[in-house]
């Protein structure tokens, strides 16, 4: 982690950061401003959030590939565990669970550590599922039974098996990159968080000041066409001035990976916004609000992550 | 939110069990370390409606539908109010084994109850009232065992009969949620999914209250509580 790049984008993230707590710091001073003070107190909540996920990750970063894969891990299942305490099972349905929280989760994330592609792309999505199936038919209760395994299979996918592949890109071999600093894996980890956190922000900035058509006002009454348009073109500029940091890509190529990011983080939203409104915000809502909300901050990573691996895979031509 | 009760303070006289300096410090490290797993598996978030947490004498009802509820409101207790609370609990359950009496008598310092074989010379009721004496806090489920269908029972009268001996002490509903997806009746893996206990602001017996009325008014404080 000593070059020069990996200083420059770190350099550059906490300067960036710095500069937003100061200006939002300045705002709550100061309300006579004309801001909507909802809207500052909302920015300054996403700092914090940030300042957490940067030092979390520097530590992880700094600990080496098997830290950050255990990092992941236990988000993972912090957000598998939200997803599941909100949406609804039933009593036939907990040996499974039992099995998918403390066998399938954590093995899945040892797969991803040992760096076996070839078992982890389908351990979830194919066998966990086919466990799932078989384990509820054996406990016997039929009711809902497809609608209550797809709950779990839609949890473990978006939540564990998903996000998964943001660690995973430490483990891709790139070509010219010196196989034993994997400074520059880190660099391209860093670029997709740091490409959708601000995807996530240009989406509200853009929404917010031209902001028309919604996109679904059932499901999400912020979330308009102008916010994902301006957000894709916005993450897709960034990525190519940031094209440097990202080892394989070339500047368009980078721009490419910026733009489906954006949209990708941005179905990601959508998709948790409607699971949050069927259920109705204030079954589990107030309950996950008080843990936080790790599948709030992570939604958007989750949809975005394996795209991006899969770019990756693409563009460097390499097997992982 | 001042009752008669208000002037006991945590350095209270200890009770039984608090003899020895050395099994005393292992369960306190027992209790501490399990409190803190309680927590985590069951990701209980905690919240006092217009109440506080205080050492004075409580008695906290709950609705039962798990075996981890009372192992969960202890552990949400801060560590003072923890140790001045007794769980109320099952004999025929927890004094089965070598570990399970353990916990119960020296870790949770439970009150255990024979459910199957209750004397009139031997209430309930008059067990516990004698071993809280007049400093510690009892935790107790009215409905008398764990909920099938998830849905509060009718509460049993031990809970009037407790307001009416001791007037003076608090009685505060509190409700938990989602525990019973965590743990159900009949299962013994848990599965870790979040919980929510929530204290309510405490009641006592009104002057010439029916039963009825009572243990209804007491049922609904806890129900009013699932917001």
């Amino acid at each position: 982690m000593n070059d020069i790049r990996t200083i420059a984008l770190i350099t550059g993230v906490l300067t960036l950061l710095t500069a937003a707590t100061a200006v939002g710091q300045f705002l709550k001073r100061h309300p006579d401003r004309g801001l909507d003070p909802a809207a500052v107190n909302t920015f300054n909540l996403r700092l914090r959030g940030w300042w957490i996920m940067c030092t979390v990750l520097a530590a992880a970063f700094w600990l080496g590939t098997t830290a950050t894969v255990v990092l992941f891990g236990l988000v993972s299942f912090w957000a598998l565990r939200e997803f599941i305490t909100l949406t609804p099972t039933r009593k036939g349905d907990h040996r499974a669970l039992f099995w998918v929280f403390f066998l399938f989760t954590p093995l899945h994330y040892v797969l991803v550590g040992l760096n076996r592609y070839d078992i982890f792309s389908v351990f979830l999505p194919v066998y966990a599922t086919l466990f799932v199936l078989a384990r509820v038919a054996f406990a016997g209760d039929y009711k809902r039974f497809l609608e209550r395994t797809a709950k779990i299979q839609a949890g473990l996918v978006v939540c564990v098996y998903c996000l998964s592949f943001a660690p995973a890109l430490l483990q891709i071999q790139i070509a010219g990159a010196a196989p034993a600093g994997r400074s520059a894996n880190f660099r391209l980890l860093f670029f997709l968080i740091l490409l959708v956190q601000f995807a996530d922000c240009m989406q509200y900035v853009w929404s917010r000041m031209l902001g028309r058509r919604l996109v679904a006002p059932t499901v999400s009454s912020n979330r308009t066409w102008e916010g994902l348009l301006g957000s894709a073109t916005s993450t897709a500029l960034l990525a190519a001035v940031l094209w440097w940091a990202a080892p394989p890509f070339e500047p368009w190529q980078a721009a490419l990976a910026g733009f489906v990011i954006a949209i990708m983080g941005f179905a990601g939203g959508m998709t948790m916004s409607a699971i949050k409104r069927d259920r109705g915000v204030k079954d589990y809502g107030t309950l996950v609000v008080g843990h936080g909300g790790v599948l709030d901050r992570i939604d958007s990573m989750c949809f975005a992550a394996p795209v991006f691996y899969h770019i990756t895979l693409l563009v460097a031509g390499a097997a992982p | 939110m001042l009752s008669p009760a208000d002037s006991h303070q945590p350095s209270a006289p200890p009770l039984a069990g608090n003899a020895a300096a050395g099994p005393t410090a292992l369960c306190r490290a027992a209790g501490l370390s399990l409190a803190a797993l309680a927590r985590l598996l069951s990701g209980a978030s905690v919240r006092w409606v217009a109440s506080q947490p205080d050492t004075c004498q409580r008695v906290y009802f709950a609705n039962h539908t798990s075996h981890l509820d009372a192992i969960v409101i202890w552990s949400s207790l801060p560590q003072a109010v923890r140790e001045l609370t007794r769980p109320v609990a099952a004999k025929d359950y927890w004094s089965r084994g070598v570990v399970r009496r353990w916990l119960a008598q020296e870790v949770f310092n439970a009150i255990l109850i024979d459910r199957t074989d209750i004397k009139v010379h031997q209430s309930p009721v008059d067990l516990m009232l004698r071993e809280v004496g007049s400093t510690k806090s009892l935790i107790v489920f009215p409905e008398g065992s764990r909920s099938v269908t998830g849905e509060i029972g009718e509460f049993k009268s031990g809970l009037y009969y407790l307001a009416k001996k001791r007037p003076e002490i608090e009685l505060v509903p509190v409700h938990i949620d989602n525990l019973n997806r965590v743990l159900p009746r009949g299962e013994f893996l848990p599965v870790p999914l979040l919980s929510c206990i929530s204290f309510g602001p405490p009641l006592w017996l009104e002057r010439g209250e029916a039963k009825l009325d009572f243990l209804d008014r007491a049922r609904r404080a806890v129900i009013a509580l699932k917001e």
